[in-house]
């Protein structure tokens, strides 16, 4: 059994998933403290809108934006020497954008959830805002946004039809397990598939686990 | 110097347009939930901004519509206790208090000793709030205020989050407590048992307007309008008529009485003060209002009795209710003829 697939994809996996952290929870922070409510409207809708969308039609747009003819994807080749189409950072990139909605959603839920007068009391206290997100929101909202970040690495260890056809299907380069498993039943060895499955299997059962774990453990634990 | 509020704002179905002065150390701010207390609170700590107006707090100006100064709530040094408390449920007891100071300094913990010692919190510095009992959060939230020595101190309905037994003590704790903060206090309450034991001046509100101000007792003892005597429990109110230049006549009870001035026909209402009026045997007057009385229904209370009466010459009438302690009650005979006696003391003339 070849096992480049299973370490490419825990490396997209995890990468993925610290840009979808940070994004997601600033992002979720930006979008709560918009007062105007059309605004707020919009960007939710923008951040949320991968979530609906066929990953075929996400890779569809990513290779408008970084195809090599396009705009963006030629500034990046031309001055920067990068290309990112059918490279191994092109799988992290869909797998990014893929996870980023599931990352964001949860990380809304979980400020929201927080009871308002603890903020308000944080800033008759007479703390200032960002001392009040990293002490007070964020540990309040750990549980759900920890939850949050293991769905987002089990969805990007999933991406399969962005990933395919921004990052293409190279063996040993963005062969992730998905595409894997795809090739091989496509040339008939199930059996091979099957090692595969396995695996994706035994990974997504921990994550379950991890998630429900975080997801239940109280903020304080009674002595 | 003290507390200047001159605020308007409209949210939804509801205007909030307040004015006062806080003229005392002690300042109760009293009314019904949803009369715009707890809005004018949050006003006044800047967590909700006003449409237009102005706020003043010892001569600085925390808010003015017009200058287009609105301080942040963390540049405003107001203690804020809030009605549940709003202890952080991951912080412990220490770190709850300590929160707002900057570096841990060798005086911070000084400080921050000097303040467990005095809210008698020695013991419960490593628990977390889910763990104390409602007196001893109420004690936590009030020690974090008061840390950083704010200049006024903002209750907002201290006690209704405590069970009923706990109340009365918790009252004498939190009131004496606060003998040692030397600055103005203003207690939001829809309690007027806790404003006249605590506040020297107060301010009713009903329905987003300041109705009355003024000394706490001048304004229990004359409540001057209809729904300010409502508010602070006054039970006999009835309807007042003129019948001639001197005399008066209260229509709901059918009592009607001759005063010895020439009255200004300009009161709607009067209302009877429980503590001036006696019941007994005797038809004799001592310049005060005698009238015959029927016992309507008799409530025994643990420390006095209720006694819900009605004038003989007017049945159709309605029933005043008075308190009698129980002393007062075993001398009243039943059985013979009854008489209530209503002092100058207990007529309030409303408008």
């Amino acid at each position: 059994m070849e096992i480049s697939p299973i370490f490419i994809s825990l490396k997209t996996a995890c990468v993925a998933t610290i840009f979808t952290f940070i994004f997601g929870v600033f992002a979720a922070k930006l979008v709560m403290n918009i007062k105007s409510e059309r605004i707020k409207a919009v960007l939710d809708t923008v951040f949320t809108i991968p979530l609906v969308l066929p990953p075929t039609v996400i890779g569809f747009l990513l290779l408008l934006i970084f195809g090599v003819r396009r705009p963006i994807g030629r500034f990046l080749l031309e001055f920067m020497g990068v290309r990112i189409v059918f490279s191994w950072q092109a799988t992290v990139i869909a797998a990014f954008v893929i996870a980023f909605p599931l990352m964001y959603r949860t990380a809304i839920g979980a400020f929201e959830q927080i009871d308002e007068n603890l903020i308000m009391a944080a800033r008759t206290l007479g703390m200032p805002e960002t001392k009040i997100f990293f002490k007070i929101i964020l540990p309040l909202a750990s549980p759900g946004i920890l939850g949050g970040a293991i769905l987002s690495f089990a969805r990007a260890l999933g991406e399969f039809g962005a990933t395919a056809m921004i990052a293409g299907n190279i063996e040993n380069k963005t062969r992730t397990l998905p595409l894997a498993i795809y090739s091989e039943v496509a040339a008939g060895n199930m059996k091979q598939a099957a090692y595969y499955v396995i695996v994706v299997l035994a990974i997504s059962f921990v994550v379950i686990l991890l998630m429900n774990y975080f997801g239940r453990k109280p903020i304080v634990k009674d002595k | 110097m003290g507390l200047e509020v001159d605020i308007r704002k409209k949210v939804k179905g509801f205007t909030l347009d307040v004015n006062f002065k806080n003229e005392g150390l002690h300042l109760g701010i009293f009314g019904a939930s949803g009369s715009g207390k707890s809005m004018t609170l949050k006003c006044i700590a800047g967590i909700i901004e006003p449409d237009e107006g102005r706020i003043l707090l010892n001569d600085k100006v925390l808010f003015d519509s017009e200058m287009k100064i609105n301080i942040k709530p963390q540049k405003r040094n107001i203690g804020y206790l809030f009605q549940n408390y709003a202890l952080f449920p991951h912080l412990n007891v220490e770190e709850n208090i300590e929160i707002s100071l900057n570096r841990k300094k060798e005086d911070m913990k000084l400080k921050l000793d000097e303040i467990i010692e005095l809210f008698k919190l020695e013991g419960l510095e490593k628990k977390y709030p889910r763990q104390l009992s409602g007196g001893q959060q109420q004690r936590v939230a009030l020690a974090r205020a008061i840390i950083k020595n704010p200049d006024i101190l903002i209750l907002d309905e201290p006690f209704s989050a405590l069970d009923f037994h706990l109340k009365e003590k918790l009252e004498v704790e939190l009131f004496e407590l606060l003998k040692t903060y030397n600055k103005e206090v203003i207690l939001v309450t829809h309690n007027r048992e806790e404003v006249y034991k605590f506040c020297d001046y107060m301010t009713v509100i009903d329905e987003g307007k300041v109705v009355l101000e003024g000394n706490t007792k001048e304004v229990f003892n004359n409540p001057k309008y209809y729904n300010v005597s409502k508010l602070l429990g006054y039970d006999n109110i009835s309807e007042l008529q003129y019948l001639a230049n001197d005399t008066i006549k209260a229509a709901k009870w059918g009592i009607s009485a001759k005063m010895g001035a020439k009255l200004e026909n300009e009161f709607s209402f009067i209302a009877l003060k429980d503590n001036a009026m006696v019941i007994n045997n005797s038809p004799l007057s001592n310049g005060d209002i005698v009238v015959e009385i029927i016992i309507a229904d008799i409530i025994e209370s643990i420390n006095h009795f209720d006694l819900l009466v009605k004038n003989v010459s007017y049945s159709q009438g309605e029933v005043i209710s008075l308190k009698v302690d129980k002393k007062s009650f075993e001398k009243i005979n039943l059985k013979e003829n009854l008489f209530l006696h209503i002092g100058n003391e207990a007529l309030i003339y409303l408008k």
